[in-house]
């Protein structure tokens, strides 16, 4: 992991993120930090699985329970919509949207992923609450698809982010993706759904993966 | 359209008239003889829009191709003006007087193939890419394959077959 200082060197920092005095009304200098101010600077802990009966309860109530981040990257975003349309009604199986990382439990990566957008998936990832799920629809996020030799597009999704569901198709159809959703419910109830201890665990690796293709790193390690 | 050709002809040294009924008709011209005679496009001839720039790379004969579409809201009619400019240290004049969104076309253009706009409004400024330090990816040089392989970890028992070899083999197994 870098340290502090690197960050703040990074020539991609933005203006507003670097170190800056701010004049107060009363004329005092208060010099900001953003990065170590505004951020936490603190990593990520394993939380580990209750055990028993406590545990199969609540990967029950998790499971049917699965808040969707409204996150759409390539062109799969177009078949989510549908999802949520009475036609397929997805919140018969407890599945709904939300609008920030915040609320939401499961991250659904929708299509190729252009380097930019990456880094915005994985803000997107960080800053969502434990348990929290991702699913993959599509072949670009499994073997790049047929955006596999783009000078742009990443290949796989799991060596940044930890996928519980791959859902292979191009375009997967919405019945596709209800059909993922149930893989997952299977999933988190016998209690394999564990991407973000996963991801915890193997910090180090999914970082390094991640600064190879991002090479303008200019926020906090893990966003909280 | 014709009337403004022999117009054009007259007063610049324009070549190659490529005319066409369904689409816009395309000249060449020298790349310095360019600004003066967007310019006299616009003010004179009622070319009030620019609808695309958009580039080319000849990489055989060692040009780049920049392609100026123009467009007549009044007479509904386009007009291309395609110059030629010199790969190596490839530069241009930019057209941000005329049309200040040119600066955008030109801010890609840069990203994309490295064509330098000097006095272009945040030309250097990364648009699609952040933080990019190769090559500019559209030049027909930079081998996106190869990068692609050594950066996003391709997934292992990936096969493509040749159509045309792979029915051989089907159908004719012995042959
Ligand atoms: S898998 Fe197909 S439909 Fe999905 S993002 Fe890739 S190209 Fe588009």
């Amino acid at each position: 992991m870098s340290d502090k200082k690197d960050i703040h060197e990074d020539k991609f920092l933005a203006p507003e993120n670097r170190k800056h005095v701010v004049i107060g009304p009363d004329g005092e200098e208060i010099h900001v930090d953003p990065l170590n101010d505004y951020f936490c600077t603190d990593m990520p802990k394993v939380e580990k699985p209750y055990k028993g009966v406590m545990e199969k309860f609540l990967n029950w109530a998790r499971a049917e329970s699965l808040w969707v981040l409204a996150f759409g990257t390539g062109c799969g975003s177009i078949e989510l919509p549908p999802l949520f349309s009475p036609r397929f009604d997805a919140y018969r199986f407890g599945v709904a949207m939300r609008p920030t990382p915040r609320q939401s439990g499961v991250l659904i990566i929708s299509g190729y992923l252009a380097v930019k957008t990456l880094k915005r998936a994985i803000r997107s990832y960080e800053q969502m609450q434990n348990p929290k799920y991702v699913i993959a629809l599509g072949s670009c996020t499994i073997n790049g698809g047929m955006y596999w030799d783009s000078y742009n597009t990443i290949n796989r999704l799991d060596h940044y982010l930890p996928v519980d569901v791959y859902i292979a198709g191009c375009m997967p159809r919405p019945e596709a993706v209800l059909a993922g959703f149930m893989k997952l419910k299977e999933r988190i109830k016998k209690g394999d759904a564990e991407g973000a201890n996963e991801y915890v665990e193997k910090l180090d690796w999914y970082k390094a993966n991640q600064k190879k293709i991002i090479k303008d790193w200019n926020m906090p390690d893990y966003n909280w | 359209m014709n009337e403004l050709i022999n117009h054009l002809k007259e007063r610049f040294p324009i070549y190659d008239v490529v005319e066409s009924t369904t689409g816009p008709t395309f000249v060449s011209l020298d790349a310095a003889k360019l600004i003066p005679m967007i310019t006299s496009l616009k003010t004179n001839h009622g070319f009030k829009i620019l609808v695309i720039l958009s580039t080319v790379d000849w990489i055989e004969d060692g040009k780049f191709q920049l392609t100026y579409i123009i467009n007549n809201p009044d007479e509904k009619t386009d007009l291309g003006i395609r110059i030629f400019i010199d790969r190596e240290n490839a530069s241009m004049e930019s057209i941000h007087k005329l049309w200040v969104f040119a600066a955008t076309f030109q801010r890609e253009i840069k990203e994309m193939y490295g064509i330098d706009f000097p006095g272009s409004p945040g030309v250097d400024d990364q648009f699609l890419l952040e933080g990019w330090d190769e090559m500019p990816p559209m030049r027909r040089d930079f081998d996106t394959k190869k990068y692609s392989e050594d950066t996003f970890f391709p997934r292992p028992g990936r096969e493509t077959n040749d159509p045309a070899e792979y029915m051989k083999q089907k159908l004719y197994p012995d042959e």
